[in-house]
This record gives structure tokens, C-alpha cells and sequence, in this order.
């Protein structure tokens, strides 16, 4: 029931690929290989998320559902020992090309983490870290463009209201929702067509999560997100497709709806159904 | 047979004593700096109430006190003295273990950044007298060549050794702070796209910031109570600097060169006691202020998504 089709040209452009993101396949994974030192992580992953869509990715513990979405951004690299084989395009251009930088390649493909890590700088510049790292020989925008930078950023992820007289505050000493809250709106500003999201409501209470959930759920159609998840009831209500993987295999990728009423695999079956994991 | 809930066995009697003895070990750094202060106030005692000219102390650069008719005490030229060397030495010093701290800790991995560290801590570990003896016998001759002045032994060779002294201690502690840095807010900034020098200038220094100044207070410290490479270095001539060619002579370095040559108890003997109490006091202030900043510094991590939302609504 998978609805996104059309094959993607493989162009070598940079920025002009990103341009074209009208093509629907926003994600395209293709044998995707991944080691940590002599530990394989991901075995031939093909995937294909829909643009404009929220996807997340379910599985048990060390299934390499954050690893996949870590690879995607190339975050994982931090560590040093990570070797990859395979393709990952992003409206066409394969990011694991030598040849992609990186500052580039992560303006487009915004992350959130599990653990809300705003800088720790004011809210305002943390709203605006992104615009100063991206521009660093233009000139710099006026403090009127800022402010507007900032409210319109913090109005996306509805913190104007709460936030609007303590921008001074220090992002740090937020509750964890607004911390949650503040590392999305950090991401706005440049513009990213991709957010990836690591288990964004596991450090939060339940009213928490429930306020960034229905954020994540305003912001599709806007953004291509890929979210990764290890509550299936939240992959449930708050996302189109569903990716269920597998000790490092992807195992089956579906419309949600489909996959949790009438999973096409059995071990996504068992999985849903709480057998394991 | 019942068991004695009570019953002290050999494991009972080992953990008890070995509580009592790292009790002692943690009281002693306090009877040790408490008996360090109270013997050299006791011995400095005596000129601070009876002969201690305030204004001749502070305000006279003339340390005459070997003199028959007149001796005199004023530390002005040996505080002068310590504080140009001192500050140079920071000059040299802060720059050299700020970078050297930064590369190691955000740029170098592997090999290479244990190696740096191996290498810093054996640079700590050289010997005073060793670095003295390379302000005599290598600066001293290449400043004269150099800057073709008289004496090379002045501000300039003893604030560079110094500062070469002081590097190593810095880097270590600069480097700390900036471990103690959340790992978080690098990973944060570079998903955002930051190069690692924009990570390391635009969020890790700033954070890492408290901790920084208490690196450079704790190299002003060592710099401050320095003895030996600077009394062999610096000329050891009782003078108001007035540029970085002029020798000095620092507070240490006097208390080491005069102390063996007075009469316990005399006027001079003492007066070296209180030039003590004054170096005591000043490196004790530094390394208080140093480590209020290492305090300031943590407190701000553990703040860190503690506080409940404060409400914004007026």
C-alpha cells in the first residue's frame, strides 16, 4: 500500500538537488551496510521515505533503527570508527559521497535528540545558532530580522507565547518540554527539508510528549520527518509510515495503519503484538 | 546456635580501621595548612607588631635590610618584581596551554591525544632547578645576541621560563574543563552543521569558560610562589622594573637567597616571615577565586533541565 513512486534521477549536484524536492521519494536507501569497528550494524538496508511525510522506525533494543537515522545526517561519524557501504540519497544526491560536505548537508537535515540538548546560550541564540554558523562571511542579519528569525521559530513550535519575555533565559534552564521544544525551533531557521528524531519524547513526561507529539504532527507536509521510536502506541497515532527493523534488516515498511492491523511479516506480527522487544 | 546480628569479624575491624585512617588523611591537608600558617605567622609576628610600617612595607621599593645604621623593608621592588615576571609569564603561558589544551581536547584523537597528554604531564614534572638552569645558560646568552643588551638575565628570560613552566599545569586543568563540557552540545551544534572550530569557539568555550579562568588563576598561583627557576633566571637585583630587559628580584626568591643568612628571630629573619605570610595570603585568594570559578562552572551543568517551567505569563 506503499504510495511513493517514481524513480529519482541520480544527479551530482549539490544544492540543485536539494532544490528539486518536489520528487516524492525524499529518503532513498539503498543497501545500506554499516560497522561499528568489526560489528555489523545494518545489513543491506533499502529504504525509500515518502517526502512530506512523517516515517518512524520501530524495532527492539540494537535493532540499528537509531544507527540508520544517525547515518543519514552522517552524525555517527563522530565516533571515528564507523565504515559504510551502500547509498543514501536525499532528493537524489548520495550523501555518503566523499565529496559532500557536511556543514552543507546538515543544514538540510535537521536532528533532534532523545535527551533535549539545547547550547547552552540564551533561548534567542539558540534559535539563532544556525543562521550564524551558516553565514559566517555574509553579513550579519540586523536585530530586527533576528527578532523576526525568532518569532517565527518559536511560533512554529508554539513557545512565542510562553517563551516571548524570557528569550534572555538561558535554554538550558528550560523545563524539558520547552528544552524539546527549543531544539526544533533551532532547526527552522535554515530552513532543513529533513528532520530526523531520535525517541524525541523519552526524556519527557506524558503532557510533555503529548504537546511535542502534536507539534511533530503540525510540522509534516512542511517537513519530511523520519522519527525513530520505541513506543509502538506513538508510531501508531503519530505517523504516516512505518518502518519495523530488525537485529540491522529492515523487515517491512507501511502505511501505519496497515502494518499495525495486518502486518505483512511475521516477526513484525510478533512484535507488535509484544512478544518480544 | 544463634548468630550474633552484632558478630565483628576480621572484615568489620579492616573496614573500621581503614575509615579512621583515610579520616586522618583527609584531616591532615587541614592541620598542615592550618600549622603552615600559624609557624610562619608566629615567626613573622614579632616585625609585623612592632616594627611593620605599613606604608614602608607596600609603598617603599627599598629592601635594604642588611644595612647598619638604617636598614629598611620596603617589598614594593620584590612585589613589583614577582607581579612584571608573573605577568609575563601568563602572557606566554595562556595563549601556548589554551591552545595546546583545545587541540587536545577537541581536535586530536586516538594516539596522538594520549600521547600530547603523556607528554604534558612529564613537562609538569620537570624540575625548577632544571628550568632555571636553562634561563642561565640557554635564554640569558640568546637574549643578550638577540635584543643585544646587557644582561640577559631579566623579566623577559624569567618570564619566559616561567611561562613554559606554567603551561603544562594550565593545559591539564584548561583541558578538564573542557572534558567537563556535556558532550551534548557538540554533538547538537555539529548536527546543525558547525565545523569543529565554530563547536569549539561558539559553545565549547563558553562553557568551558569558568573553568578556563580558574586554569589561568592556578597558573598565576604557581607562577606567584615559583622560586628557584626565578631567582636563577631573573637577575635577582632588588629593581623597579620599568621594562622587560630590567632584572628583578621576585618575593621567593628573596626569602630563598636571605633566609640562611640571618639570625633566627632578628628584624630581617622576620621580616622574610612576613614577606611568607604575604605570598601565603595572595596564592591562598588565588586559588580560593580559582576555585569558586571551577565551582561556578559546575553548578551551571547540574542546573541543566532541573528547574520546573517558570511560568512566562506575567
Amino acid at each position: 500500500m506503499i504510495s511513493s513512486g517514481g524513480s529519482v534521477p541520480a544527479t551530482q549536484a549539490t544544492e540543485a538537488a536539494f532544490a528539486a524536492a518536489d520528487s516524492p521519494a525524499a529518503i532513498l536507501i539503498e543497501k545500506l551496510s554499516l560497522w561499528y569497528g568489526d560489528f555489523q550494524a545494518l545489513f543491506d538496508v533499502d529504504l525509500r521515505v515518502r517526502a512530506g511525510a512523517i516515517t518512524s522506525l520501530i524495532g527492539p533494543s540494537g535493532c540499528g533503527k537509531t544507527t540508520l537515522l544517525r547515518s543519514v545526517n552522517r552524525i555517527n561519524e563522530r565516533l571515528g570508527y564507523v565504515r559504510t557501504t551502500g547509498s543514501i540519497r536525499l532528493w537524489g544526491l548520495n550523501v555518503l559521497d566523499s565529496t559532500v560536505e557536511l556543514a552543507q548537508l546538515r543544514k538540510q537535515v535537521g536532528m533532534v535528540f532523545q535527551r533535549p540538548n539545547p547550547l547552552p546560550l540564551s533561548v534567542r541564540d539558540n534559535v539563532l545558532f544556525g543562521t550564524r554558523v551558516h553565514r559566517p562571511n555574509e553579513r550579519q542579519p540586523t536585530r530586527g530580522e533576528s527578532d523576526r528569525i525568532v518569532e517565527k521559530a518559536l511560533r512554529e513550535v508554539l513557545l512565542w507565547d510562553e517563551l516571548k519575555d524570557s528569550l534572555d533565559r538561558r535554554g538550558t534552564e528550560l523545563s524539558l518540554e520547552q528544552q524539546q521544544k527549543l531544539c526544533i525551533a533551532r532547526l527552522l531557521p535554515v530552513k532543513p527539508k529533513l528532520l530526523l528524531m531520535d525517541e524525541p519524547c523519552s526524556a519527557l513526561d506524558p503532557a510533555g510528549t503529548e504537546a511535542v507529539e502534536e507539534l511533530i504532527w503540525k510540522l509534516r507536509g512542511d517537513y519530511t520527518i523520519l522519527i525513530v521510536t520505541h513506543n509502538m502506541a506513538q508510531a501508531r497515532r503519530a505517523s504516516e509510515e512505518c518502518v519495523f527493523m530488525l537485529l540491522g534488516e529492515m523487515i517491512e515498511h507501511s502505511d501505519t495503519a496497515s502494518m499495525f492491523l495486518n502486518p505483512a511479516n511475521r516477526k513484525t506480527a510478533d512484535y507488535i503484538e509484544g512478544r518480544y522487544g | 546456635m544463634t548468630h550474633a546480628a552484632d558478630r565483628r569479624d576480621l572484615a568489620w575491624w579492616i573496614d573500621r580501621t581503614m575509615q579512621v585512617l583515610v579520616l586522618a588523611g583527609g584531616l591532615s591537608a587541614i592541620v598542615f595548612i592550618a600549622g603552615i600558617f600559624l609557624f610562619i605567622t608566629r615567626e613573622g609576628a614579632g616585625f609585623v607588631f612592632d616594627r611593620f610600617d605599613f606604608r614602608e612595607f607596600f609603598f617603599s621599593p627599598r629592601w635594604t635590610p642588611t644595612s647598619n645604621h638604617n636598614p629598611t623593608y620596603g617589598a614594593l621592588a620584590l612585589i613589583a618584581g614577582t607581579a612584571s615576571v608573573t605577568g609575563l609569564a601568563m602572557v606566554v603561558s595562556v595563549p601556548f596551554s589554551l591552545g595546546a589544551a583545545i587541540y587536545i581536547g577537541e581536535f586530536a584523537t586516538g594516539r596522538v591525544r594520549e600521547t600530547l597528554k603523556v607528554l604534558v604531564e612529564l613537562l609538569a614534572a620537570i624540575p625548577s632547578v632544571v628550568w632555571g638552569f636553562i634561563g642561565l645558560s640557554i635564554m640569558n646568552p640568546l637574549i643578550i645576541q638577540v635584543f643585544d643588551v646587557p644582561v640577559g638575565l631579566n623579566v623577559l628570560n624569567s618570564g619566559i621560563i616561567l611561562g613554559l613552566m606554567a603551561a603544562p599545569i594550565m593545559t591539564t586543568i584548561a583541558e578538564d574543563a573542557l572534558k567537563a563540557v556535556p558532550d551534548g552540545y557538540r554533538e547538537a551544534a555539529e548536527a546543525m552543521g558547525a565545523t569543529r572550530w565554530q563547536v569549539t569557539f561558539k559553545v565549547v568555550l563558553p562553557a568551558a569558560r569558568n573553568g578556563l579562568v580558574a586554569a589561568t588563576l592556578l597558573g598565576v598561583g604557581r607562577g606567584f610562589g615559583e622560586t628557584m627557576a626565578v631567582l636563577m633566571a631573573s637577575g635577582h637585583s632588588v629593581n623597579l622594573p620599568t621594562s622587560p630587559f630590567d632584572s628583578v628580584r621576585a618575593l621567593t626568591a628573596t626569602i630563598a637567597a636571605e633566609l640562611g643568612e640571618t639570625a633566627a628571630g632578628s628584624d630581617h629573619y622576620q621580616a622574610l616571615f612576613t614577606l611568607g605570610i604575604f605570598l601565603f595570603i595572595v596564592t591562598f585568594a588565588i586559588n580560593l577565586a580559582a576555585d569558586v570559578f571551577v565551582r561556578g562552572g559546575r553548578r551551571k551543568y547540574r542546573r541543566r533541565g532541573r528547574r520546573p517551567a517558570a511560568s512566562a505569563n506575567p
